[in-house]
């Protein structure tokens, strides 16, 4: 497998990255032999291996079901520029 | 040609937990925006979530209800996308390791037959806020109290054929999940929201044809309505030789059309992995079989339950059965008056009128089944006629008091004290002696319809209150002797 730098583009702009024009062939060569090394871990069987979940060999906690969160809407939209009648406001967004 | 509809759906359940999957927010409805939206649900920096134990039993005693595998170990994964109303960028959900896979369920078609219709998943994740795009100034106003609301995704494989047997299993899933109590099913709230994916393909066709995506749609009309015109608009276009494209499309009943959500310049690419502030969820087996030993009755076994307890027909129950709410409020009638097949009647007839009329759901019925149950039991001892019965219900609706109360008041205890009906029947036909002429003289087959006339004026003078049964005897005996 390897990446294109349009594909590059592409992705930058779904995870909201600005990639400067200049830094996108090295960037696309980087992650290539990134790829690349991925490509040779995928070769390898993993058949009788149990899958990885997370590195660290605990279990998830678990919360009990109470409310314990006060409402803190001042505080919290404090920091926030724009809000109006409890609302945070951005740009226009319309599907 | 002939087409074959293949639907699968995805319907996002609304738990009926306390607070949040990952927070400790409350997730009640109808708060003020953003006061039930903490610094989890922010994603402010440094927040990390913990998962909620009761969204966990949820799922499970959902997985055991439609008799799935419950995976011992589930993972919570990342799923990436861009928009206000998602302030981490992601959504958190299970991808590769749902807590809940391969279950079934039966519905049963217009024809009484059954489907066993199977599911392939039911995974747990959280909802996102709310954008609100009108009337701030060209900018969009967001509510995150719904951010991080514990759904259940449950994924149906694509085994249904018309958007009635949709339908029909979108109501088995409400029944499932409210006889849970894992949600309380109010689609007009939200808490049931169906994805339809819907496809054509020629009779007899192995594969697949391309499908579209109609989304959130909520209600069991809309359901049926949006698949049988994203069919036709199908149809259309293959008739025509056309292609369908895959996409995504929302359902306006307004207009009942489907229309494409105007496709996003870069295809949804969601770049799911394991999110790394969760651990994996393991489930012991004492959890599981502690869930199993707490599970209600479900809606079938109910079912069957009324047919051979109760002596109700096969239609009859599976009406009562379909809710827990009707289910119990029947049973609270049918023990109070101790007849089940009354209980059905007024249940399904009077009860079910006023709920129509008025819109509401049984368990907000002004009418308690206690009072129902005492309603019953007054018409079963004769002291109201079926048709009084109605006045005191009707009285009962309007919160005029208990029955004994409403009968004594209005005085609308039926007369059975047969001389008191003699009597009035002897000053009718004084009344109308010649009607009683004409009667007397007529062909038998004619007199029975003219009896009518004289019932009518009997019940008139007793203003309703004579036993109809009464009447009618009394009356064919003075005319005919």
């Amino acid at each position: 497998m390897s990446i294109k730098a349009d594909e590059l583009a592409k992705i930058a702009v779904l995870a909201r990255l600005k990639v400067d024009p200049e830094h996108l062939q090295s960037l696309t060569q980087d992650l290539d032999q990134i790829l690349h090394f991925v490509e040779q871990m995928n070769q390898q069987n993993t058949q009788s291996i149990e899958p990885l979940g997370n590195p660290l060999e605990q279990h998830q906690r678990l919360r009990t079901d109470c409310v314990t969160e006060p409402n803190q809407r001042e505080a919290l939209q404090s920091v926030c520029n724009t809000t109006e009648k409890g609302l945070y406001l951005v740009p226009k967004v319309i599907e | 040609m002939q087409w074959e509809v293949v639907i699968g759906l995805e319907v996002h359940v609304q738990l009926a937990t306390q607070s949040k999957i990952f927070s400790g927010a409350s997730i009640a409805f109808g708060a003020e925006p953003n006061t039930q939206a903490c610094a989890v649900d922010l994603a402010m920096p440094g927040m990390l979530p913990v998962f909620n134990e009761e969204a966990l039993n949820m799922a499970i005693k959902f997985g055991l209800a439609i008799d799935a595998n419950i995976n011992k170990v589930s993972v919570f994964d990342r799923k990436n996308y861009f928009y206000p109303d998602l302030p981490k960028g992601y959504q958190i959900s299970q991808l590769d390791y749902p807590t809940v896979e391969k279950g079934h369920l039966d519905i049963t078609l217009e024809d009484g037959s059954s489907k066993r219709i199977n599911v392939t998943r039911a995974h747990l994740e959280e909802d996102a806020g709310k954008s609100l795009h009108e009337d701030f100034h060209g900018q969009t106003g967001i509510d995150l109290n719904r951010a991080g609301t514990p759904l259940l995704e449950i994924v149906s494989e694509p085994e249904l054929r018309s958007a009635k047997e949709a339908v029909a299993y979108l109501k088995k899933l409400h029944s499932i999940v409210t006889y849970l109590g894992i949600s309380d099913g109010d689609m007009s709230q939200g808490s049931m929201r169906c994805d339809c994916n819907v496809s054509l393909r020629p009779f007899g066709q192995q594969e697949f044809g391309t499908r579209t995506e109609i989304k959130n749609v909520n209600s069991f009309r809309f359901v049926e309505k949006a698949i049988n015109c994203e069919i036709e608009r199908q149809m259309d276009i293959l008739e025509d030789g056309g292609r369908i494209i895959q996409e995504t499309r929302l359902y306006n009943p307004d207009k009942d059309e489907t229309r494409s959500m105007r496709s996003k310049e870069h295809a949804n690419d969601y770049r799911y992995f394991p999110d790394p502030d969760l651990l994996p969820v393991v489930i012991q087996d004492e959890t599981i079989e502690r869930i199993r030993q707490s599970l209600p009755e479900l809606p079938e076994a109910k079912k069957s339950r009324f047919v051979s307890d109760y002596g109700l027909t096969d239609y009859d129950a599976g009406i009562l059965a379909s809710t827990r709410a009707q289910a119990d409020y029947f049973e609270t009638v049918a023990k109070r008056c101790d007849d089940a097949k009354l209980a059905a009647n007024w249940i399904m007839g009077e009860l079910s009128k006023w709920l129509n009329q008025e819109n509401l759901e049984i368990q907000q019925s002004p009418v308690t089944a206690q009072q129902l149950g005492d309603l019953i039991l007054r018409v079963k001892d004769n002291t109201l006629s079926g048709k009084l019965g109605k006045t005191v219900f009707e009285s009962l609706w309007q919160r005029e008091g208990e029955v004994d109360a409403i009968i004594e008041k209005k005085g609308l205890k039926q007369v059975t004290d047969s001389s008191a009906i003699e009597a009035m029947i002897d000053e009718v036909l004084n009344a109308n002696a010649a009607q009683v002429e004409q009667y007397r003289a007529a062909e038998p087959e004619k007199q029975a319809k003219m009896l009518g006339f004289f019932v009518g004026q009997a019940m008139k003078a007793s203003r309703g209150k004579a036993n109809p049964q009464q009447v009618n005897e009394a009356l064919t005996r003075k005319l005919n002797g």
